[in-house]
């Protein structure tokens, strides 16, 4: 009977851990099946480096570029605010912070994690949209910039959370080791701490950042949305997710829009594979 | 000459009261060694001269700790710490070469001109014995040197910062006997030129190298004087107790 209990757990588990990797390999295959479709009439080269992206003109033009340009350079924007403010962050928090502020300051950044993004966009939308039309004397506010600053707000709790972990697992030995030389605290931090940690910090960038190209119903509602090329931080742009998320439900099922569309979603799948795997190298070269 | 003079020295973490009413003196030029069994406060007292217990968040400390007769707490803690080297138990090389290693601390303290550091690197691996089997070798990963040889590297990188005082913390917990030996040899090179105080495990070690002897047991100096008269004929029963190997 006993034996019997074993044998049930076991095979139930193995069926969970199996369940996981198997709906990813059914998404995957059916993003797939979806999307290849598309490259009967575009081919990838045009698919990927268009410069247009009218899809319900008569013949549609289907070219992405501006869409994989508008993500970029919000995520981009967005990795240029957080990275020096996430890790600085993680740094006062593991090594400067006295116990009772450290506390409060990672239940705050708990917090803003649990944010929706939808609330984030909202509260951007009433208040960092005007205030960046009127700082910069812009037609709209509603340009990468704001999205940029939005994201980088979403990507802080990760690049802090993990970042202090890497700082908190460098050996304690490493840092007496500084400080018997005589070193300052900053000179133990910059010196020391910062390289030991490198990968680990470097992995929460990563992550911070994928979070970041993931992101969508935030940067839908205060990019603007415009699908031109951006020139500028301070253009309208709009995201390959929010592309998606705006035009899935107006696609007629089987037409050529609706097959880009997934295959936008092959796209954005590449990209944050790509971030992870690359986040994970990092990882587990510290361990 | 008196280098180190503490008086009344008590430390508490938490609760926990670590070093009791401790007096002593610490000669420059000598090896003081300290010995006693785990947990007797040793390392604890160690750390108290170089205020590298400051680290601990709990960490409470009365009495007086003097360095040529200036209260230690009342100087520049960057500064003590240049002027009182330490080297650990675990050697701890950089990922970085042999001659990074050695330069490091000389760096980080502003020293930019090229000869200067090679000169310096240079002195500090002769010091702690290690130039002539390494000085082909100086851009190689410091990983590479077996472990005797790593933890005389950490000697060099601290001799390279320009200490008056060097502490060791068990220095040869983790090397075998040739190595070992090599380091004593290296300890009783420095004590021409610095005050060593020397934390071991080892009772037979304290015996080759030290002048004197100091004895804790939890927390309490229990016996101070020349190393030959605490192996053979200390004053108190513990202490003869604890070098006979009946305890500890």
């Amino acid at each position: 009977m006993r034996k019997f209990k074993e044998f049930i757990v076991e095979k139930l588990i193995l069926i969970c851990g199996i369940a996981s990797i198997f709906f990813v390999i059914l998404i995957f295959l059916f993003l797939l099946k979806e999307g290849l479709a598309v490259f009967k009439t575009v081919s990838l080269f045009k698919f990927l480096l268009g410069k247009n992206w009218y899809p319900i003109s008569e013949p549609p033009q289907l070219g992405i570029l501006p869409l994989i340009l508008g993500s970029l350079l919000v995520t981009l924007g967005a990795a240029i605010i957080s990275i020096p403010i996430g890790v600085g962050c993680a740094v006062y928090i593991a090594e400067v912070a006295p116990t009772q502020t450290k506390e409060i300051l990672k239940a705050g950044i708990e917090l803003l994690a649990a944010i929706p993004s939808v609330v984030l966009g909202f509260i951007g939308m009433v208040t960092l949209v005007p205030l960046v039309k009127n700082v910069f004397h812009l037609p709209t506010g509603l340009t990468a910039l704001s999205g940029s600053i939005m994201l980088a707000f979403m990507a802080m709790p990760t690049i802090v959370s993990i970042a202090e972990d890497a700082l908190y697992s460098v050996p304690k030995s490493y840092k007496e080791g500084a400080f018997a030389l005589g070193a300052t605290r900053w000179q133990t931090i910059h010196r020391v701490m910062l390289p030991a940690a490198s990968s680990g910090i470097l992995a929460a960038v990563m992550l911070g950042v994928g979070r970041g190209i993931g992101e969508t119903m935030a940067v839908m509602m205060i990019t603007g949305n415009a699908a031109v090329i951006p020139h500028s931080i301070l253009a309208p742009v709009r995201t390959l997710t929010a592309t998606i998320a705006a035009e899935m439900g107006e696609a007629v099922v089987g037409s050529e829009h609706y097959f880009a569309l997934f295959a936008i979603g092959i796209v954005l799948f590449v990209i944050s594979f790509a971030v992870n795997v690359t986040a994970d190298l990092f990882l587990h070269k510290r361990q | 000459m008196v280098k180190f003079e503490i008086h009344n020295l008590n430390i508490w973490f938490g609760s926990v009261h670590a070093i009791k009413q401790v007096n002593m003196e610490i000669q420059s030029n000598e090896i003081l060694s300290v010995i006693g069994p785990a947990s007797s406060g040793k390392t604890t007292f160690l750390r108290a001269l170089n205020r590298l217990n400051d680290l601990n968040t709990n960490y409470k400390m009365t009495g007086a700790l003097e360095l040529e007769r200036e209260d230690i707490c009342a100087v520049d803690i960057e500064v003590l710490r240049r002027k009182i080297g330490m080297v650990f138990a675990l050697p701890l090389p950089l990922p970085l070469s042999v001659f990074d290693n050695v330069a490091y601390g000389a760096r980080m303290h502003g020293e930019r001109n090229k000869r200067l550091l090679g000169q310096r690197v240079e002195d500090a691996l002769r010091q702690a014995y290690l130039w002539e089997e390494v000085k082909d070798r100086l851009n190689e990963s410091a990983f590479k040197l077996s472990g005797g040889q790593q933890q005389r590297l950490c000697i060099a990188r601290t001799l390279a910062v320009g200490p008056e005082v060097m502490l060791f913390d068990e220095p040869c917990s983790g090397l075998d006997p040739i190595s070992t030996a090599k380091v004593e040899d290296a300890m009783l090179k420095l004590k021409e030129k610095y005050t060593i105080v020397l934390v071991t495990n080892n009772v037979k070690q304290a015996a080759r190298v030290a002048d004197r002897t100091a004895f804790f047991l939890t927390g309490e100096l229990i016996e101070i004087d020349k190393t030959d008269k605490i192996f053979t004929a200390p004053k108190d029963r513990r202490t003869d107790g604890y070098i006979r190997g009946k305890f500890g």
